[in-house]
């Protein structure tokens, strides 16, 4: 599920960083402006606690793999959005750095897909207005189990999206939408399942327990209409122009696979394509803003001498392969050098 | 239900390395993150086809774990265990992309396989440059230099948290796992009513966790604001390495140094 470097471009990376570190900077004025101290350690464990508990597996009944809480879902229904967005951000930051989930520049997505969409738009529209402090233990089931298969969905076929949008992998929009939805399906219906069995769990067992929580979740009391459409609108900003450039070129998922499928690969223009829209936030938040659109013009010469490989000389793949072979070598003997070198002065 | 112990070593590990003393370790962490953030940046910016160009910033992570005492298996070991979901996209590639590219005395190499290669060396070099920056640096490193780079100070606060604390629930959830594997005589699969109520005693233990600790900063004057100490200084060390760095990704980006080599070699 997480989203990694290797299929990124740089402007769609940059793009979900984007989004991502303004979503946190808005909920930490939130936060700040209404701070109840006590939520801050609160906060802290908590995120120490979707670890722990994603270090538990559980067997998934009929099958023989297991599976484990993805926690999105639990953090907003117990700290509301804000806390819940920036615990969420925390965790996938421990992920990228510690596990090697996805990497740096596919952290802004991984926040996007995990977080926005559990936090900011199936927590307020889904849970909150079907879930009250009295609802029955099966209510908080079903509308849990709702929820959490809306969330993974969302997050799912955000994947697929920044995927295509990046043009690095050549699988097409429909096929990679068949194996990924089916997936999350499940995953949701487990992770929904999962997080109401603790709620219903904590409730019964030591119900002060929510309630105290509960409290601090006032300083965020249930969202306003008027931010779930700003989220919305942040949402159509950052995809807007990427998903309208879809609509134009590619009417069609389906002939668009078939048009991959047949090889007359667009994807030099798709980069292009989706450029203009996002220079600008790319313009901001890259470090060298020139520099890595350079590339748009680079795909398009490498398609334009594509059709020409076949007839160019031997030599000049040769000469990268074996050129290859050397830098790398020297790259080795390099380390060694340097480890050799550190042995002998100890 | 344990791959745990595995899990939680492995952090543990990662940890221990980061307090080594090494020239990569007493670089200012600001320095580091924006270092590795430049050479993602720049990894990920070429074109889909590109092999030869990429090959040079191995150069990096090959620097960082040598010069930093970061056994090289472990991060591999590391990368092989990420690596299914990468791969499983980029395997597609040759799949839906098969006209000729490269033709080698007669053996075609497709564009997809060219491309879904070049997706597996930006992996690699992404993911391992992430995890050796954290090997280098200590996390409450990288927490530092994200509030001096003015990363608003309550998600920072929550880095730290989350770290201070990830180490002490671990060891409480080991508990709960050990106590259960005792008294369930060593079954080793647990169904969903087991895996929710550990879940739900264990969140309990955390806020009961979070009520003591709350009180313990009150105790030592907490107020609502959030301080941190700050103690990292740029050197001179640390502009000539951020420099030179960043000038080789530039010429490695620009210049297909692999292939100029092969060219003059041959």
């Amino acid at each position: 599920m997480h989203m990694s470097d290797a299929l990124l471009s740089p402007a769609v990376g940059g793009a979900f960083w984007a989004g991502a570190l303004g979503v946190i900077a808005y909920c930490a004025r939130k936060l700040k402006q209404k701070i109840d101290e006590k939520i801050i350690p609160l906060m802290g464990v908590l995120g120490a606690f979707i670890f722990a508990a994603q270090m538990i597996n559980f067997t998934i009944p009929g099958t023989g793999s297991s599976g484990h809480l993805g926690g999105g879902m639990i953090l907003a229904v117990i700290l509301g959005p804000y806390a819940a967005f920036i615990v969420m951000a925390s965790v996938l930051s421990i992920q990228a750095l510690f596990f090697a989930d996805g990497g740096l520049l596919a952290l802004g997505c991984n926040i996007w897909n995990l977080g926005i969409y559990p936090c900011f738009i199936v927590f307020p529209l889904i849970y909150n207005t079907l879930v009250q402090a009295g609802s029955s233990p099966k209510r908080i089931v079903v509308v849990s189990m709702i929820s959490g298969v809306a969330a993974l969905q969302l997050g799912a076929f955000s994947v697929v999206i920044e995927t295509l949008l990046s043009g690095r992998s050549e699988l097409p929009f429909g096929t990679f939408i068949y194996m990924m939805l089916p997936i999350h399906l499940a995953i949701g219906l487990m992770e929904g399942f999962i997080t109401a069995g603790v709620i219903n769990f904590v409730r019964s067992a030591r119900p002060e327990i929510l309630e105290s929580v509960s409290v601090s979740k006032d300083l965020s009391p249930g969202i306003s209409l008027k931010n779930v459409l700003a989220g919305f609108l942040i949402l159509s900003v950052v995809t807007g122009g990427a998903l309208s450039w879809f609509a134009s070129s590619n009417p069609d998922g389906l002939e668009w696979a078939i048009e991959k499928v047949f090889g007359t690969s667009e994807l030099s223009e798709h980069e292009k394509g989706i450029a203009p829209a996002l220079k600008h936030v790319q313009n901001k938040t890259s470090f060298l803003p020139n520099y890595s659109f350079k590339h748009g013009d680079d795909a398009s010469e490498k398609e334009k001498s594509k059709e020409a490989w076949p007839n160019i000389a031997i030599g000049t793949s040769v000469s990268g392969i074996a050129g290859a072979i050397m830098v790398a070598g020297l790259i080795l003997l390099c380390g060694l050098g340097i480890k050799f070198v550190k042995i002998k002065r100890d | 239900m344990l791959n745990f112990d595995k899990e939680y070593f492995n952090i543990g590990y990662l940890d221990t390395l980061a307090y080594k003393n090494t020239f990569v370790h007493r670089l200012d962490p600001r320095v580091k993150l924006v270092t590795t953030i430049v050479f993602v940046f720049m990894v990920v910016s070429f074109p889909k086809y590109e092999l030869s160009k990429l090959i040079p910033f191995f150069i990096f992570p090959v620097f960082m774990s040598a010069a930093g005492e970061i056994p090289a298996r472990f991060i591999l070991k590391k990368l092989l265990f990420v690596s299914p979901f990468v791969f499983f996209v980029a395997i597609f590639n040759p799949v839906f992309d098969t006209a000729a590219m490269y033709n080698l005395y007669g053996i075609k190499f497709s564009g997809g396989w060219v491309s879904c290669i070049s997706i597996m060396i930006r992996f690699t070099l992404t993911i391992s440059s992430a995890l050796l920056l954290v090997a280098t640096t200590s996390f409450p490193g990288v927490c530092r230099a994200l509030e001096r780079l003015y990363v608003p100070k309550v998600f920072v606060v929550q880095l730290f948290f989350l770290y201070r604390y990830l180490f002490v629930l671990a060891e409480e959830t080991m508990r709960i796992v050990r106590a259960i594997n005792m008294r369930t005589f060593g079954r080793k699969k647990y169904g969903l009513k087991i895996f929710i109520s550990t879940i739900g005693l264990l969140f309990m233990k955390t806020v009961e966790r979070s009520e003591r600790i709350y009180h313990s900063m009150c105790s030592r004057g907490f107020n609502g604001e959030i301080r941190l100490l700050k103690m990292d200084k740029t050197g001179f060390a640390d502009i000539v390495f951020a420099v030179t760095a960043i000038a080789l990704f530039i010429i490695f980006r620009r210049y297909d140094i692999a292939r100029i080599l092969g060219e003059l070699a041959l």
